[in-house]
């Protein structure tokens, strides 16, 4: 799978491991060799850019709805997805990715309303849930067993 | 920004989830349509959802779901010359497909996506 293109899609980030798993998935997959690319809201865009100004962790960012957008024109496509989400809304765009897109998808689902939301996800994906809001080691350590599988 | 943010619009509801949205959209339009995630809407605008994606009119007007990431889902109403076009071309599309539109009412249990307990959730 090296080589593969990776979307890294960002719910809101008003949950704190969402940009710290952003940044560690990201740096991550670039060094096992993926074209990895982050999409999300401003919000999510600006917190990247000053956590990691000189873009050592994340290569590329880019605006989600552009994003969507060119994969539905059929201008853009990727092979894998992670999705990320702790509401609603994430698991709506989550929804529609899984639609528009041949990627691969994976469902990053965390925060205090991680196990309903799991539950409630209809689409084909690979979930990966830890209920946590400010601690990011579980979620970490359950991508960094995802990440093996697809490396292999 | 999509041109919706600079249209003449109306929100029915705010902050919603999408299952809400789309069980108003079906309560309270005289005609529903479904249609897949990224249709197009209003020259540039790809509609977000869960499928099915219910779009409904009232009258001369659209009534659809929005979803932004941090704001949860709306539903909104436009009425002008555009939401007579985008109705004619959702009744076209129905017409192409063979099928009658649905009415409010009138969905099958087959196209309703199952109840979940993100719903109650959701309220919490």
């Amino acid at each position: 799978m090296t080589g593969a293109k990776v979307l890294l899609m960002m719910g809101c980030p008003e949950v704190p491991i969402q940009t710290s798993i952003a940044l560690y998935l990201s740096h991550k997959l670039n060094k096992a060799g993926f074209d990895v690319t982050v999409a999300g809201n401003d919000a999510v865009i600006k917190l990247l850019k000053v956590s990691d100004f000189e873009g050592y962790y994340v290569k590329k960012m880019v605006n989600l709805d552009k994003t969507l957008e060119d994969i539905i024109e059929e201008r853009l496509d990727f092979d894998i997805c992670f999705a990320f989400m702790h509401n609603d809304s994430g698991m709506t765009f989550a929804a529609t990715m899984s639609a528009i897109s041949q990627a691969k998808m994976y469902s990053v689902i965390f925060g205090r309303n991680a196990e309903a939301l799991e539950n409630a996800i209809e689409f084909d994906s690979v979930k990966i849930v830890a209920s946590d809001v400010h601690n990011p080691i579980r979620l970490k350590n359950k991508l960094d067993k995802v990440i093996e599988e697809i490396v292999k | 920004m999509s041109c919706i943010e600079q249209m003449k619009y109306e929100i029915l509801l705010n902050r919603i989830s999408f299952k809400e949205a789309r069980e108003y959209i079906e309560k309270n339009s005289d005609e529903v349509y479904y249609v897949s995630p990224g249709y197009k809407i209003f020259k540039d605008y790809y509609i977000i959802g869960i499928p099915p994606i219910a779009v409904g009119s009232k009258g001369n007007a659209l009534i659809f779901p929005y979803t932004k990431p941090c704001h949860g889902s709306f539903v909104l109403s436009i009425d002008n010359e555009d939401s007579i076009k985008e109705i004619n071309r959702l009744r076209e599309i129905e017409t192409e497909k063979g099928t009658a539109s649905l009415k409010k009412g009138k969905l099958s249990e087959g196209s309703k996506p199952p109840a979940t307990s993100y719903q109650n959730m959701w309220k919490k």
